[in-house]
């Protein structure tokens, strides 16, 4: 009995816990390429450096309330400094809309030429990050590490493995339930998110009944920048900012809203935490956890890993394959051209 | 003078002009059909009185005032209702919430009107917290003239509001137009089921070829043996 417990318990700390704080992540970071897409109908890949935007903001307030003594300990100095990242992240979205997307908006380009113009916009913000902040790893806890210490854990239960769960792990599930429930609050019992909804399901119908689609856009962009920051900076807190790495959860964030179906917002998360569940758990060493479950005589001399945590990408290409192979419309049938 | 008037409309889709010179009227409490065959430039007349396509020549007048050159969304302002053929509700929300997006313009009295067409389309206020996309193809058909409804409009124009259901639900769905006939509105549809149409219009277009062919009462148009055997089958 105690094996099957030592088991759970080394799941629940390498695959379980990392999966669900990442999984809230890319959440986030998804849902903001989603509501894009639903308004926009493009698939927006400056998403990710707006995320890295928004967390050097962030670091740089930061840095600028530590000089001045000024924190919130135990809780990280980043969380104060989040709102001065949200206002950037979403004011830079929306320059960029006014400079570059609403020209090929009104001249009703094709989505895949608003697609090409944002891959611009992208490397753009990726100078722009690089010039200010420089491509280095920085740190962006600070404050208590630990919500529960494997240690304290282990002499709590007895048992021989531990549990430990991260301060930044903790935070990042909170501020993203916080996030979605806002967010969908807005989008179900505000008049201008109805019209958002609506707008997304039937751009026409949606005109005829008066919804302006300059509103609808203008919100469109401040919510993904809102939320692109608040991805970016949980992301920051919870493993490091190092811009180039914002880049890289374009693929995973992108894998996530296909697959829960692009333009649906609960399809979003779902996806997510499929994706993250995913990485963690194939790219997990299952060697000491079958030893607990099996006898002697059958432990594996392996390592037991599906496959290393260097090919962690491959998964969320290789579940974007499949989804598009089987079954493109994503579990919530979303909207697909 | 009718209440509104489509008059010499002359125009189309960029290219070639689909409706020639071609007349409209509908009056309040009547109801005006527009039948004919396929191709005919039925539905293309009805987008042209609602300004969905640009025109050539002509004129559109609502209540005697020019409104030729106004948008669609201004015409619904001005108080034009419109239902199109297809992609006709919001799928993914609720019935209540296709009926408030169709008062979105409005800001006082939304749930008067409301109650209103739920009085209507009783079944609606049944299925009111159910997704528009669920519903069977009627009752989507009355979510759709429920979204027009709400902003009141003076004119209520459908773009073949019976495509593709039964014949039952037909019957009950053109009781439902005579009910609205009767607050007062001005309707004007477009109908693929020229006979049943006619039968309960007051005023009849029939078009062919984008040009107006006959124009009478609907029992007139039905009497005449000529366009009997022309375009309702004998």
């Amino acid at each position: 009995m105690t094996d099957v417990a030592n088991a759970v318990v080394l799941l629940m700390n390498f695959v379980i816990v990392p999966g669900v704080a990442y999984g809230s992540q890319l959440a986030l970071g998804a849902l903001g390429v989603t509501l894009v897409f639903g308004i926009l109908r493009f698939a927006n890949f400056s998403h990710g450096d707006v995320m890295a935007f928004g967390a050097m903001v962030v670091l740089l307030a930061t840095w600028w309330f530590q000089g001045m003594d000024v924190g919130i300990a135990p809780l990280p100095t980043a969380l104060i400094a989040l709102p001065f990242g949200i206002v950037a992240a979403a004011a830079f979205n929306l320059s960029a809309d006014r400079l570059v997307f609403r020209f090929y908006r009104r001249r009703k380009s094709p989505p895949v030429i608003l697609l090409i113009a944002s891959v611009g916009v992208m490397f753009a913000l990726q100078g722009i990050v690089r010039f200010i902040i420089g491509p280095e790893d920085r740190r962006v806890a600070d404050g208590a590490r630990f919500l529960i210490k494997a240690s304290e854990f282990k002499q709590a239960t007895g048992l021989k493995e531990g549990l430990a769960i991260k301060l930044s792990q903790g935070l990042t599930v909170v501020v993203t339930v916080v996030a979605v429930a806002a967010l969908f609050w807005f989008l179900h019992r505000t008049r201008a998110g109805k019209a958002m909804r609506a707008y997304s399901d039937n751009e026409d119908l949606a005109l005829l009944s008066g919804v302006s689609p300059d509103r609808v856009v203008f919100y469109a962009w401040l919510i993904a920048g809102t939320l692109a920051a608040i991805a970016g900076t949980m992301y920051g807190i919870d493993k490091s900012f190092k811009p180039f790495t914002y880049f890289h959860l374009l693929l995973p964030i992108f894998a996530s809203a296909i697959l829960g179906g692009i333009g649906q917002p609960v399809g979003a998360v779902v996806g997510a935490f499929i994706v993250a569940l995913s990485e963690t758990a194939v790219t997990y060493a299952y060697k000491k956890f079958l030893r607990y479950l099996l006898p002697e005589s059958w432990e594996p001399s392996g390592l037991m890993q599906l496959l290393s945590t260097d090919y962690k990408l491959a998964i969320s290409f290789v579940i974007l394959v499949v989804v598009l192979l089987v079954r493109p419309t994503g579990i919530f049938r979303g909207r697909v051209f | 003078m009718s209440f509104l008037a489509g008059e010499g409309m002359t125009g189309g889709y960029g290219g070639a002009d689909i409706i020639h010179d071609c007349t409209i009227e509908a009056r309040q409490g009547e109801v005006a059909v527009i039948v004919g065959p396929n191709g005919a430039g039925k539905s293309t007349a009805m987008k042209a009185v609602f300004g969905l396509i640009q025109l050539r020549a002509g004129a559109v007048t609502l209540d005697g005032e020019d409104i030729t050159r106004l948008s669609p969304q201004e015409r619904v302002r001005k108080g034009m209702g419109f239902v199109p053929q297809e992609r006709n509700v919001f799928t993914t929300m609720t019935v209540e919430e296709n009926l408030e997006m169709g008062a979105y313009i409005r800001d006082a009295g939304v749930a008067d009107t409301m109650a209103r067409v739920f009085d209507l389309f009783p079944i609606l206020k049944e299925r009111r917290r159910q997704l528009a996309g669920e519903l069977s193809g009627g009752q989507r058909q009355q979510v759709a003239i429920g979204r027009a409804l709400m902003t009141e409009p003076r004119l209520l124009m459908l773009d073949e509001p019976t495509a593709g259901v039964s014949p039952v639900v037909m019957d009950d769905l053109f009781d439902r137009i005579l009910e609205i006939r009767a607050t007062g509105i001005a309707i004007l549809m477009v109908e693929q089921n020229a006979a049943q149409a006619l039968s309960i219009a007051d005023r009849g277009y029939v078009l062919v070829t984008g040009r107006n062919r006959y124009t009478d009462s609907g029992q007139a148009l039905l009497d005449d043996p000529e366009v009997r055997r022309s375009f309702l089958g004998g």
